[in-house]
């Protein structure tokens, strides 16, 4: 008999409640349990960066966290930076930088770049570089994913 | 690539961790931050039938400064040393702190599992050597604390048994005059460095060098101390290559990343580096 327990955490803003394998990863239980598929999974071991998502307000792994680790915390995935609004400037700047390509990166990366530029991240772009060194992206989309990230301070400090 | 199945047990108190701990009838792994154990599951390198998860024991969190050590509690996070202010007290561990990994990794990781993992690539342990620090370990029967010269034994092989836990690192504060210096090679910022060192040099007294990413465990060579030392009293290459020449005859890592020969040059490059960026 697998090990299970009983969860409770905050998703989105919503609670959830949830008797799950102790093996699950938090990743996994947000995709197959919570139907939050916006946080993707791609190495497994930490070194991609798809799956990063919010714990308690931190940027963390999703694949380096069991789902039984975060009981009782709160957890915000892409779709719930969508749905508060947070992302909307960096969104809009992906976009107007075509900064996707397939996508598959862009969640983690969107969530990354947050996490920079609300913690006052400047704007040089060795720096924005640096930052995201954690999420990789196959399509070498780089370039324009630090030019988004670039307009995005600089309209925040208004050093446009 | 997902973990097997195994016990979870979440202790509220260190003193409910080491009754844990104590139970020798199955095979128990302690998860801090797990920014390397989950993935050791994951690929089935370990496969514990109990994880007992210290993230909420508050005891073993947090830094305090008493007669000149920094106490560093095991369950102390990369990212709240960043935020701790540390930049006085240990400026070395200020500065290498935003070359531990990435800021996802630092949110979560934990001073105590990285010493506790001895991965002979990571940063934290050589700075431990470096610093001359020491590491509190307590089980059910007594608390003892190890130098770290003799905690590392080799690749995630440490002097902690399983029936302890490693509670603190204790680190001395910098005093007026005391040196730092350091260095690391990777392909990726935040990437385990192909090679690194870590240079302390306390005013008055004989300077430390530990190599990372480049051995079995962060190497320590007293014979390249005391070159360092005249190269840092007299300036001279001579001086600095003696110490380099302590280099040659050490057995290295030979892998995907880098030949034995090559990280061996890679030694003597972050070495001149250091020191040339040491404060």
């Amino acid at each position: 008999m697998a090990n299970v327990k009983s969860v409770r955490m905050n998703v989105n803003g919503e609670t959830v409640e949830a008797a799950i394998p102790v093996r699950l990863n938090l990743v996994d239980f947000l995709r197959h349990h919570v139907g939050m598929t916006g946080s993707h999974v791609g190495c497994e071991h930490g070194v991609c960066g798809a799956c990063t998502i919010e714990v308690d307000g931190r940027a963390v792994r999703g694949c380096l966290m069991f789902a039984v680790q975060a009981d009782g915390s709160s957890v915000t995935t892409v779709e719930g930076l969508a749905q508060s609004g947070r992302s909307a400037a960096l969104a809009a700047a992906f976009k107007s930088h075509n900064a996707v390509q397939c996508g598959f990166c862009t969640p983690g990366m969107m969530m990354s770049a947050l996490s920079y530029i609300e913690s006052g991240g400047s704007a040089d772009r060795e720096r924005i570089r640096a930052h995201i060194s954690g999420n990789y992206c196959r399509c070498t989309g780089y370039q324009a994913i630090v030019d988004a990230i670039e307009e995005v301070i600089g309209e925040e400090t208004g050093n446009e | 690539m997902k973990s097997p199945d195994f016990e979870y047990l979440r202790p509220a108190t260190l003193d409910e961790l080491l009754a844990f701990l104590a139970d020798d009838s199955c095979d128990s792994q302690i998860i801090a931050g797990g920014q390397s154990l989950v993935p050791m599951m994951n690929y089935r390198v370990t496969q514990p039938d109990r994880l007992i998860d210290i993230n909420g024991i508050d005891d073993l969190r947090g830094c305090r400064v008493e007669k000149g050590i920094m106490r560093i509690g095991a369950m102390t996070r990369y990212v709240e040393l960043q935020h701790a202010d540390i930049d006085r007290e240990i400026p070395l561990l200020a500065r290498v702190l935003p070359y531990i990994a990435h800021d996802a990794i630092r949110n979560r990781g934990t001073v105590g599992g990285s010493l506790g993992l001895s991965d002979p690539a990571a940063e934290l342990p050589a700075l431990a050597l470096a610093l001359n620090g020491t590491i509190d370990l307590a089980c059910q029967a007594q608390t003892r604390s190890v130098s770290a010269d003799d905690f590392f034994h080799g690749v995630y092989e440490t002097e902690c048994r399983e029936d302890e836990v490693i509670t603190a690192l204790n680190l001395p504060c910098a005093s007026d005059g005391d040196r730092f210096g350091f260095h690391e090679l990777a392909r990726r910022h935040g990437d385990y460095a192909m090679a690194g060192v870590i240079v302390a040099a306390p005013a008055g007294s004989m300077p430390r060098a530990v190599f990372f990413g480049v051995a079995d465990r962060p190497l320590h060579m007293p014979d390249l101390d005391a070159c360092l030392a005249e190269h840092l009293a007299d300036g001279q290459t001579a001086s600095l290559d003696r110490a380099i020449a302590c280099l040659a005859d050490v057995e290295m890592v030979s892998d995907t990343h880098a030949s034995e020969a090559m990280r061996r040059h890679l030694c003597a490059v972050v070495l001149k580096r250091a020191i040339e960026g040491m404060e």
